[in-house]
Order: C-alpha cells, then structure tokens, then sequence
C-alpha cells in the first residue's frame, strides 16, 4: 500500500441476523479519486458505506485508513481498534447523509462551528470564519444565522456537506445524498458535489443518479447482492456488455 | 377568627407547600434523569431494578409511600432522628415524582431520531458530549408539556403532607374549619393552589414559547 492510498477495505463482510449483506467486499480509495458506487436496492452498498464509517461493526475483513487499522480479521476474529484510535481514525472521514441528519436546535453556523471547535481543529472566532467561506462557496451566506427547519431539503443538504468539510476529511462518503430531495432540488446538491471533484476531493458516493455517477467519477462499482459485480471507469461500465449491469442502467437511464 | 388572623395562619402553611414543591423538582428533576438512564442501562440486573422500583412508585399511594419514608428509620433500623418530619416529606415526594420524570424522559429520548446519534458520532462527538449538546436539548421541547402536567399535579400533591402532620396549606386549612365550622378556609386553600398552579402554568408556557425557536 502506497501513501496516496487513503481506504483501503479488504473482504468485508456483514449479516444482519441470517441474512448476509456484505459476502466480500475489497476496495481501494486513492488520493484525489471520485468513486461511485451503483447497484440495486438491497445490494449492500449503504451497508458497506456505514461500515467504512464505523456506524454499523463488520463481522469480518479489515478496514484501513491511511495505514491506520480500525478492524481486522488478520487473527481469526475481527478487531477492532481501541477507542482512541477510533476517534482518531473517525478525523480521516466525513459522511454526508441521505436524511441530512442536520442538528435542529442548532443554527446553521453552530452545526457547522461546534464540531470543528470540539475536536480542537480551531477556536471559536476561526471556525466560524470557515463556516463563513464555506458557505459562501455553497450558495449559502445568508444562512449562517438560519434554523435547519427553515431550509429547503436542498439547502439542508448543501448545509451538511458543509458541515463534513469544515472538519477538513481526507475523504467524504455520501449515502444517496439526493435521495431524500424533490428532483428539481436534486441538482444544486451534485453541482456541489460535482464542484468538489473538480477540487480534487477524495470521494466515494453511493448514489442511483446515474447520469451524475457518469460525469463525476474516476471509478464506479457495480454492487449486487453483497458483492463488487463489476467496477471500472465509466466509459468502461457504460460499454460494458454484461448483461446485469446493462439491465440495471438500462432500468434507471429509462426513468 | 377573623379573616385577618386566618390569612396570616394559612400563609406560613403557603410558604411549606411551596418549599416543598420548590424542593421537590430541585431534586426529582435530576434524579429522574439518572432513574432513565438506569432503565435504559445494558445492564438487566439494573434495568430490572429501576423498572421494579417505577413500578412500585407509580402503582402505590403516594400518601403510603410518605408514611414509609418517615416510618422506615425507625422500624428498619431502630432509629428515631429528630426533624425528620420535613426531610422525610422531600424524599418521599423526590422519589416518587423521579419515577414520573424518569418515563418521560425516556419517552422523549426515544423519540430522537437514530441519525442525530449517527451523525455526532461521525463528527467526533463522545458520548457525554452527544448527550447533553445534541439530545437532551431536544428531549426537552419534545417533554415539555408532559412535565408542566406533572408539575401542575405536584402543586395539588403538596397537600398529601398533611398525612405526616407537616403544617402545609391544606393542614392549616383543615385545622380552622374544624375549628371554625366553617368551609372558607377550604376555600381559601382551594385559591390558593388555583392561581399557584395559574403561575406554574405560565412560567412554563413562557419556557415552551422560548423553547420554540427552531
């Protein structure tokens, strides 16, 4: 493993009681890499996205960030790191949610400040200077002093990957980030997303919008039925000629 | 008895019943806090035990629960404590209106959405820090209107003392009807913890308005 290698997952897998979500899931993540992630649901692709967030525990395979373990099956049975070295694993990531999940009681400023003040990344006055940039470069300025609950879902949304880069991650995960939108809300979310890749952000987006999955990614994999059916760029996905892949794009480029 | 005199007994009995409502919520407000957490704890010998001890505050008289707590030292453990008339009151009414407390929180701190967890833990929030700056803040709003109701009850409550003697409102009141035969005392005490409650009410609905910022 290089040094540009920023996740590295290797044979993950995940039950929820009989049922086996992930079979075995192995997945790099490079250094500036946009990696999409497609696949029907129930496939495992949000499972696989919560277990590299360390929000749902694997039950086996390894989980590496930057060289750092988080969990491991090396001895048998999976590891998991010890709580420090958790917390300081969670710093490496950021996680942008279908359900924005947006604190209410919060200002729209105060979601963004307080966990970049109470991980130590700045004091107050800083972290509000970067909350202010940040949402400038969002579209959002003038919503720095606003409640969530008075934000439309693509504000919201756009709040809370503001929220995820104010901690500054070296990469970002996106759990269906548009799901939850109205479709005409949808595209001031990717044109943001969209904005970051341009930056060279270190993303990995499970997402069904294919036509943005198209545009933005570097690498997309195909997830079905617990396991990576088939991965590549995108031209390379989009001309494939397998069968089940085709069936799936087909079904939703239809829509 | 004039009315002059009348007043002036009844109000150092207004003055208990309020000091025992003021030192109830001091008390039963934080401790039923600690009563939710022991309900929702992993542990099952203590969530047992804090389930049992609900059950049995919730679904025993209040009035018996006060004669037990001031009974207890004595026929528990031979002790007579002088002035434990007072303190006995206090902890009776604690930890009975801790076990109302406690299920409401409960209530409440159920009704938070998973992801609100979810996402402090993913922005580096410990545990005590998810807690108190992101869930209880919440749980408070969604409580709030449970707890007036449960506060407007303690009001009326306060007048159970009168079961252990303690010279509270009503106690007071019923002496001087006895006295007196006369029901205007009762009246008077019936005024009393009307515009008592009449304030309690307010002030909370003041804190619901405040609280409805977002």
């Amino acid at each position: 493993m290089d040094n540009n290698t920023l996740l590295e997952i290797r044979n993950m897998r995940k039950s929820f009681g009989e049922k086996e979500v992930l079979k075995d899931i192995s997945l790099t993540v490079e250094r500036g890499e946009v990696v999409s992630i497609i696949g029907p649901s129930g496939s495992g692709k949000s499972t696989a996205l919560r277990c590299a967030t360390l929000l749902e525990r694997m039950d086996g395979g390894s989980l590496i960030y930057e060289g750092h373990v988080a969990a491991s099956d090396e001895s048998g049975t999976i590891t998991y790191a010890d709580k420090q070295q958790l917390k300081k694993i969670r710093n490496y990531f950021g996680l942008v949610f279908q359900s924005f999940n947006l604190f209410p009681h919060y200002s729209v400023l105060k979601n963004i400040t307080e966990p970049v003040v109470l991980s130590g990344r700045a004091d107050k006055a800083e972290a509000a200077k970067w909350a202010v940039s940040l949402l400038r470069r969002l579209g959002l300025e003038d919503k720095a002093d606003a409640y969530p609950g008075s934000l439309s879902g693509g504000q919201k949304q756009r709040v809370s990957i503001a929220r995820a880069l104010a901690m500054q991650p070296d990469v970002l995960f996106f759990d269906e980030p548009t799901s939850a939108l109205d479709p005409e809300l949808t595209g001031e979310v990717l044109r943001v997303i969209k904005t970051l890749a341009t930056d060279h952000m270190t993303m990995v987006i499970v997402t069904h919008e294919m036509k943005f999955a198209r545009e933005v990614s570097d690498r997309i994999i195909f997830m079905e039925h617990g396991v990576i059916h088939s991965q590549g760029t995108p031209e390379e996905l989009f001309n494939s000629n397998d069968e089940r892949l085709n069936a799936f794009i087909g079904k939703l480029e239809s829509v | 008895m004039k009315i002059s005199v009348m007043l002036e007994q009844l109000s150092s009995g207004m003055l208990v019943s309020v000091e025992i409502f003021l030192l109830t919520l001091l008390f039963s407000l934080p401790l039923g806090l600690l009563v939710t957490f022991g309900r929702r704890s992993k542990n099952r010998i203590l969530s047992s035990a804090v389930k049992f001890y609900i059950a049995i505050m919730r679904g025993t008289p209040l009035m018996l629960q006060l004669i037990v707590v001031y009974f207890a030292p004595f026929y528990v453990f031979g002790l007579t404590i002088n002035g434990f008339r007072f303190p006995a009151i206090i902890i009776a009414f604690s930890i009975n209106y801790a076990a109302y407390f406690a299920e409401i929180y409960r209530g409440g701190i159920e009704a938070i959405p998973k992801g609100q967890y979810e996402a402090a833990q993913v922005l580096g929030y410990n545990r005590v820090q998810t807690f108190f700056r992101i869930i209880f803040p919440q749980v408070i709003r969604i409580i709030l209107p449970s707890v007036t109701n449960e506060t407007i009850t303690l009001v009326k409550d306060t007048s159970l003392a009168f079961v252990l003697a303690q010279a509270e409102m009503f106690t007071i009141a019923k002496q001087i009807a006895a006295k007196e035969a006369s029901v205007g005392p009762l009246m008077v005490a019936g005024v009393f913890y009307f515009v008592f409650n009449y304030v309690v009410a307010f002030i909370m609905e003041r804190i619901e308005k405040k609280l409805n910022y977002y």
